[in-house]
């Protein structure tokens, strides 16, 4: 009995301890967003964070989408040779890589090098007290630290993701004319023929959503981060893996609601 | 000349989960006069001046800030308070992705006071007030020496020309001859700007420089106040072991056998 007791207090206090962080980065959320509107507007803050996210993730974005394009035309093919449907190779290589692997993998991507870069300069920020340094300097810490970066995240991750499609479906086409033997105007007519607007729009949805939240997850955990090096290290390592379940989770929820039927 | 202190504090609590810190702090430190706080590692100085400059909230307890209960303040008036405070924080604090004038001006930049290009030209006058060249506000923080960095923290802290300035541990990881320069800046800046400084420190040279008033903390209460200049010799038992440095006396730390 007493164990059963046990269990359950240790299961309640893992579960109240989720749903308070979850009550808490809401709040941190909802803070950041309110800054948004209202003045002074950290422009140039803004302006860096932009760059940061969409300029320099650009390469590593651009690699993966190529690569998976060119996958996919390659598993696709073999799969779809077995039943003479090679023919749909590249309608799903467009419809897999624009409505789920631009945006997931580049989402991805993202998480590993902003988020863990957001943590580390945050929480290096909260253990040497220049965040406090900024409040008494009459500065809001949200204000200039966390709005401008969640702004950037949530507009520059849906530009990444138009790169990725076209690149994805490039490298897709390569493999398919210059491997699988297709011609390329045929290639190019089946991928345009079968892609819809909202195919495009519902990947794009997506990404602004994974931007704020890789970037809301990276400001998060260096903004609670303490504990001196070992703690920048800890909330780092939090802010890509929770960014990175939440990207997942998020696609499954998202997916369901956009093309709900 | 009124008689309301520049700053009041009465029964200033707080506790970090079971670890009581302060234990009803009540000090007044008087306007134009610097107040010392002195008090061993873990004895509630920092933690009283992150309560008045507003950066962690009592759990009891007031802080008046020239007559006015800062709890009672709205945002924008905080926000106004904060704006006559500066701050020179024990490791500089100074922000790294920035140079070192627009850390300087960067109170006078946030409240658009000044453009750019006069901010440049506003640094180069404030770090030459702390004896730095004007060539040093194009370098990065990670470039300076540790003086360097306090006597910018410095001229961050000055440069808005504040009514009271704070001042934690100024002379920790400097060497005597340095700490002594930064004390000597400290003493002009804040009798140039006739303004109110409160220093947290334990280092009793340094406290006899720069204070005119003395206050010592222990265990999270103030136990003594009293001049500066007489540290080492007040009567005190506690003040007099801390201030020569002595192992045995009332005050006791704990160690683990």
């Amino acid at each position: 009995m007493d164990r059963t007791l046990d269990l359950t207090a240790a299961l309640g206090r893992v579960v109240i301890g989720f749903l308070r962080s979850v009550g808490a980065i809401a709040i941190f959320a909802a803070e950041a967003i309110s800054h948004l509107v209202r003045p002074p507007f950290h422009g140039r803050l803004f302006l860096k964070a932009f760059i940061e996210i969409a300029w320099f993730s650009l390469p590593v974005v651009a690699l993966t989408a190529v690569f998976t394009g060119m996958v996919l035309a390659l598993q696709s093919y073999t799969g779809f040779s077995r039943f003479n449907a090679e023919g749909a190779v590249a309608n799903v290589v467009v419809l897999s890589i624009t409505r789920e692997l631009g945006p997931v993998l580049a989402g991805l991507m993202v998480a590993g090098r902003i988020g863990a870069a957001f943590a580390a300069e945050i929480g290096t920020m909260r253990v040497t007290d220049q965040i406090d340094a900024l409040s008494t300097l009459s500065t809001n810490p949200m204000k200039y630290l966390v709005t401008p970066r969640i702004l950037a995240g949530t507009l520059a991750l849906p530009l990444l993701v138009v790169v990725a499609d076209i690149l994805g479906v490039m490298g897709g086409w390569l493999i398919g004319t210059q491997q699988l033997g297709f011609a390329s105007g045929a290639y190019l007519k089946s991928t345009f023929d079968f892609l819809h607007a909202a195919d495009v729009i519902s990947g794009l949805i997506k990404a602004a959503v994974f931007g704020f939240v890789i970037t809301l997850m990276g400001c998060w955990a260096g903004y609670q981060s303490g504990g001196g090096a070992q703690g920048v290290g800890r909330a780092t390592t939090s802010a890509v893996v929770a960014s990175s379940i939440l990207i997942l989770a998020l696609d499954y929820i998202l997916t369901a609601i956009l093309f709900a039927r | 000349m009124s008689d309301t202190p520049k700053i009041r504090l009465r029964g200033l609590t707080k506790a970090f989960g079971s670890k009581v810190v302060l234990d009803g702090v009540d000090l007044d430190i008087r306007a134009r006069h610097s107040m010392v706080i002195l008090g061993g590692s873990g004895s509630g100085k920092s933690v009283t001046l992150k309560c008045i400059l507003g950066l962690i909230t009592p759990d009891a307890g007031t802080i008046e800030i020239d007559g006015q209960d800062v709890a009672r303040m709205s945002r924008r008036e905080r926000e106004a308070l904060n704006d006559r405070i500066g701050m020179l924080f024990q490791n500089g604090a100074l922000f790294d992705s920035l140079p070192v004038w627009e850390n300087v001006c960067f109170k006078l930049l946030a409240q658009r006071r000044i453009s750019r290009r006069a901010a440049r030209d506003k640094a180069a006058e404030v770090l030459a007030q702390v004896g730095l060249a004007a060539s040093v506000g194009d370098l990065s923080p990670a470039e300076l020496s540790g003086g360097m960095q306090k006597r910018v923290g410095l001229a961050r802290a000055i440069a808005a020309e504040p009514d009271i300035i704070f001042f934690d541990e100024p002379t920790t990881g400097l060497d005597p001859i340095m700490g002594a320069v930064i004390d000597g800046l400290i003493v002009d800046c804040v009798e140039k700007l006739g303004a109110t400084a409160v220093s947290i420190t334990h280092d009793m040279a340094s406290a006899r420089r720069i204070g005119d008033d003395a206050a010592m903390i222990h265990k999270g209460r103030i136990v003594w106040r009293g001049g500066a200049a007489n540290l080492g010799e007040t009567g005190n038992a506690m003040v007099d072991q801390f201030a020569r440095g002595e192992r045995e006396g009332p005050i006791q730390m704990e160690l683990r056998k």
